[in-house]
């Protein structure tokens, strides 16, 4: 019984503490209630047009709260408010009514009475008045008509600041940020137009966990955008185009009076005619791909010209060429190149209109169709020079299963180990379009490649001189190199 | 004439766009001339359907070697241009969108279309294999350090790397295989790519002026610079 006792007193004794210690956990959750201390507002606020831009466009900078990261260390957010006339708003509205409701088929030109509608016309009424028996196209030109009436008046009410106006939240940047940018639309058809030489008023405010909590700037304004001429941001790209324009320039010169200029063997490209060689021995057709790229990409047209060269080869040695395409554009201009170089060659009379054809622009179907062509017409090179993604090395070691001498170029740079792997020869980037010059042996191309090895061998020696300026601070140097925006 | 056109449209067009690099106002001209660019390709669509369509029923009408893949070609061809066209099964009318879901493009596509892709691009898996095999062969000094490097990559990209490695004192940490194989990728990789991506800039830069200048002509199919 004593025992039984024991063990009830212990039960109880067990609960009790169990519920008192339930109770303390509740307590201190209760007590833990936490009430933000208003943080200090961020200091050295400004305002100022952004450089180097075509105006519409404002910086913002500030120096952090005090309590950023330091002091009370309770600012989790800045809020950057722009202050805005009312007229802006109904500028949105009408921007929002013109997009939903008259343009693309809305509402409002379907037949079938909505909520939507009613909303959207109750809407329209206010702006522009009973409209009962309007069209939707006419709803939508007296639209436009009142936009255009409210932008004119942009100016004058941003001079009103700061009557018919409220502040406006404009952006949300995290703890730590002493910068941001408000860049509006350009024209006055653009929804959230900044005009020009109009007065703007910004304020950002430091916010804590609790977002009524919360310290505002001093208010920075009036601060007008305007636009620039010339990007100064930029001048060391201009200074370097127009050094490697002279260089070449001059080079080109030289070359054609008769200077002899030495260009480094290109592999790869030495490599084309023994290929086209080894077909014609063969009897087996060449295939030439021109990869992914449109007409419009500087590897695509490197790849014209040498398939130019190709074709010519191709034609003396009346051995069977295959150019399936992936651009129809790209269709079109090989075609030409190919014919030209067939007339070139003396042999137009060999030249065929589906050398050159249209496959796909899917790209998987693309690489199936050409690995299809590998496999059945066992071409003896395969030749692919241009821009090629996923499908190099699916095509690229469908070739060497077939068993063609295989010679690529590419300047994409995720695709060249592919190709360096699967294929005989590769050209690596730049070769690519040396390439053209290179097979040309035309003075004025060679002259434009010399230009690009002192290029070269100048960034070499900038490179080696701004390595050491780096390491031992002399931003000085490294400044000269910098390019903003 | 029909050269000197190109070449003073390409001249002018090659001038005006670099200048508008450096004149703020003018910066969007780059994409205006893309938006031509793409308003042409539009037209082009047209030429590489009729190509595609001459060249697969010559293929047919003469019984050329492997005529029968043309018939399926075509027929492809007539059958997504035919549900295109006449939204053949769309839900709606014909103002519902090509794509819209239970159409007859939209099946074909998402059912037909996707899987075959979806099916070439897995044989890259086994491609990466066969060609791996063949390029880690150590050969010669090259193809040694290659293998070294990407069997250390390869190590360092799984558990087991850092389980091999992991009790390598914090001061020795760069041996650990996973930040060797970071370091490779993050220096000596990196210092190669940016070798060969500073060569390309220089070689666009070079091959646009031969274009401007109108040195280089092979795109007009005219080989004689």
């Amino acid at each position: 019984m004593k025992y039984m006792l024991r063990v009830l007193f212990s039960l109880v004794l067990f609960a009790t503490t169990a519920v008192l210690a339930q109770t303390d956990v509740v307590e201190s959750d209760s007590t833990t209630v936490v009430t933000e201390q208003t943080p200090a507002p961020v200091s050295m606020f400004e305002a100022k047009d952004k450089d180097n831009d075509h105006g519409h466009a404002f910086v913002l900078n500030w120096e952090l709260s005090a309590d950023d990261g330091a002091g009370l260390d309770n600012v989790l957010t800045y809020e950057v408010f722009r202050w805005t006339p009312n007229i802006s708003d109904s500028i949105g509205i009408i921007d929002t009514l013109l997009n939903v409701a008259i343009v693309d088929n809305g509402p409002l030109n379907q037949t079938t009475a909505t909520d939507a509608e009613q909303r959207i016309d109750s809407l329209m009424t206010a702006f522009l008045g009973p409209l009962a028996n309007a069209s939707a196209q006419e709803k939508g030109a007296r639209l436009h008509e009142l936009r255009a009436a409210y932008v004119e008046r942009l100016a004058e009410v941003h001079s009103a600041y700061p009557a018919n106006g409220y502040w406006r939240k404009i952006k949300v940047v995290p703890f730590g940020t002493t910068s941001c940018e408000d860049v509006g639309g350009k024209e006055p058809e653009n929804s959230g137009y900044i005009p020009d030489f109009t007065d703007y008023y910004y304020r950002v405010d430091a916010v804590t966990a609790d977002t009524l909590v919360r310290a505002e700037s001093k208010i920075a304004g009036p601060v007008q955008s305007s636009g620039q001429w010339f990007n100064t941001g930029r001048v060391p790209v201009l200074c370097f185009v127009i050094i490697f324009t002279i260089l070449t320039l001059y080079f080109v010169q030289a070359a054609k009076k008769g200077t002899d200029l030495y260009v480094r063997p290109l592999g790869g490209i030495e490599a084309v005619d023994d290929a086209i060689g080894r077909a014609t021995e063969m009897g087996k057709p060449i295939l030439y791909v021109l990869g992914l790229g449109s007409a419009a990409d500087v590897a695509t047209i490197a790849s014209f010209t040498i398939l130019g060269r190709v074709a010519k080869k191709v034609a003396e040695y009346q051995t069977e060429l295959i150019v399936p395409t992936y651009d129809p554009i790209v269709m079109s201009v090989a075609q030409e190149v190919v014919k030209s170089a067939y007339y070139d060659a003396g042999r137009p009379d060999s030249y065929n209109e589906d050398t050159v054809f249209f496959v796909t622009q899917s790209q998987f179907a693309y690489v199936a169709a050409v690995n299809g062509i590998m496999l059945r017409d066992l071409p003896a090179t395969n030749i692919y020079m241009g821009k090629f993604y996923a499908e190099s090395l699916i095509l690229a070691e469908t070739g060497a299963l077939a068993g063609s001498i295989q010679i690529s170029g590419t300047d994409e740079i995720a695709q060249i180990p592919f190709f360096i792997v699967a294929c005989d020869y590769t050209l690596i980037g730049e070769e690519l379009y040396a390439a053209s010059a290179y097979l040309g042996r035309e003075p004025v191309l060679l002259g434009s490649l010399k230009a690009q090895d002192y290029a070269k061998a100048a960034i070499i020696i900038l490179a080696i001189i701004g390595l050491i300026a780096g390491n031992l601070d002399w931003t000085g140097f490294t400044g000269l190199f910098e390019v903003t925006n | 004439m029909r050269r000197f056109v190109p070449l003073a449209i390409t001249f002018i067009v090659g001038t005006v766009l670099i200048l508008s690099v450096f004149i703020p106002p003018a910066q969007d001209l780059n994409r205006t001339f893309t938006l031509y660019f793409d308003i042409i390709a539009v037209f082009a669509f047209f030429l590489g359907g009729g190509n595609l369509l001459r060249v697969h029923i010559n293929k047919l009408r003469m019984k050329k070697r492997d005529w029968q893949f043309s018939i399926v070609t075509l027929s492809g061809f007539l059958i997504m241009l035919a549900a295109g066209l006449f939204k053949i099964g769309n839900p709606g009318d014909i103002a519902t969108a090509v794509d819209a879901e239970g159409s007859m493009f939209q099946t074909v596509f998402n059912y037909v279309l996707n899987p075959l892709q979806s099916t070439m691009y897995s044989l890259l898996a086994f491609f990466v294999a066969s060609a791996s095999y063949r390029a880690f062969r150590a050969k010669n000094r090259e193809a040694t350090l290659l293998l070294i490097a990407a069997f250390i990559i390869l190590l360092g990209r799984t558990p087991f790397g850092l389980m091999l490695t992991g009790w390598i004192p914090e001061s020795f940490s760069i041996l650990q295989v996973p930040n060797l194989a970071m370091w490779i990728m993050n220096s000596p990789n990196l210092a190669g790519q940016r070798a060969i991506i500073i060569g390309i800039g220089l070689g666009v830069i070079s091959m646009s002026l031969r274009l401007i200048l109108g040195v280089e002509r092979s795109y007009l199919g005219d080989d004689n610079a």
